[in-house]
């Protein structure tokens, strides 16, 4: 008795489109698509009731902001675009004028003898400014400070700062501190 | 003329096969796996962050917390006004919060990541900066120092 021989119907495939689809929707509503990006920047430690550190005004750079969001560097008004230049300027002081950066020679390892600008910018505004005016200044201190890096690293390493290795882009970060102080807002008129 | 239908009958249009339709969706799921990230919290508050160009990624989603300044959206605004305010999960809080809060999310970090925790500041561009700078006091002595102002790129045009 020739014994019929058995098939296995074939799983249906029709619907894993269907479930995938579904899961794909799921996906969709579940999940952004955004990357969190944003200026970083390390906030000072909280000390009580210090007294504010004795700094020639030869190396402040005063970057103020009052409520109306307009800007002024060192009392006089400016543009926003005018900051970056101004701070390299500052910064490197490279025709050593009495009114700008003093430098400091600095020893630092791997380097050798470096000038360090002491050179501080204060940041100043009103509790009534605008976070994103304040955002676009911070931009522009921070971008400053990046071109700065960057010079420097090309100057001694032939490179840009992001391309450097680790122990490499540490040196440069100490040769060219961000120095920003964030102070707590007085009341601008 | 149907020389070469050996029925002769009426010539039928083949269906289009959908045999690849499951994998075509999988390609498609997988690449929403692989390039978005789950939601964390639903805001609350209206948000348009401000531009930069000097900006960098936060890579490790577990490091960060997240604070978010804006006005409420419109939904809550019967029950909590149109005045700024601050968002720490999914609830509205006040600045008095924060040191709790930040205290909690380094509760909930393992020890060696602690130092590495960093706040994302989520603020609306419109915000005052009287309410941002009474944050970053509170996060500085909750000894958070680790901050992130959160900010969209901005594309610039170089070539002019």
């Amino acid at each position: 008795m020739a014994r019929k021989k058995r098939t296995f119907p074939e799983v249906p495939s029709a619907s894993l489109a269907d479930i995938a689809f579904l899961l794909i929707i799921f996906f969709i509503v579940s999940t952004t698509m955004d990357v969190d990006s944003g200026i970083y920047r390390v906030l000072p430690q909280w000390v009580e009731n210090v007294e504010a550190p004795k700094i020639n005004k030869r190396n402040t750079f005063v970057v103020l902001i009052n409520k109306n969001n307009d800007l002024a560097i060192n009392g006089e008004f400016a543009q926003v675009s005018d900051i970056k230049d101004r701070l390299k300027e500052f910064i490197l002081n490279p025709t050593d004028n009495q009114n700008l950066s003093e430098k400091e020679e600095e020893n630092i390892e791997g380097l050798g003898l470096i000038k360090r600008s002491k050179g501080i910018v204060s940041l100043q505004n009103d509790r009534g400014t605008d976070y994103g005016a304040y955002i676009e200044v911070q931009n522009e201190l921070v971008k400053g400070f990046n071109e700065l890096r960057d010079e420097f690293a090309m100057d001694h390493f032939g490179r840009k700062f992001d391309k450097l290795k680790e122990d490499e882009q540490e040196m440069v970060k100490k040769a060219v501190p961000t120095a920003i102080s964030e102070a707590e807002p007085a009341e601008i008129k | 003329m149907s020389r070469f239908n050996p029925k002769g009958g009426k010539k039928e249009v083949p269906a289009i096969t959908t045999a690849s339709l499951p994998d075509i969706m999988f390609m498609l799921l997988f690449f929403f796996m692989v390039s978005t990230t789950l939601r964390e919290n639903t805001i609350n508050v209206s948000q348009s962050l401000p531009f930069a160009t000097e900006i960098t990624k936060l890579e490790k989603k577990s490091l960060v917390s997240y604070i978010y300044v804006g006005s409420p959206r419109k939904e809550y605004q019967s029950m909590f006004g149109t005045e700024t305010r601050i968002q720490l999960d999914d609830k509205f809080a006040t600045v008095s919060d924060l040191r709790g809060y930040i205290a909690g999310e380094w509760e909930k970090r393992a020890e060696e990541d602690r130092p590495k925790m960093t706040v994302s500041l989520k603020a609306d561009e419109k915000t005052k900066m009287g309410i941002i700078n009474e944050i970053k006091t509170e996060l500085r002595k909750a000894e958070a120092l680790k901050i992130n102002y959160s900010a969209k790129k901005k594309v610039v045009n170089t070539k002019y």
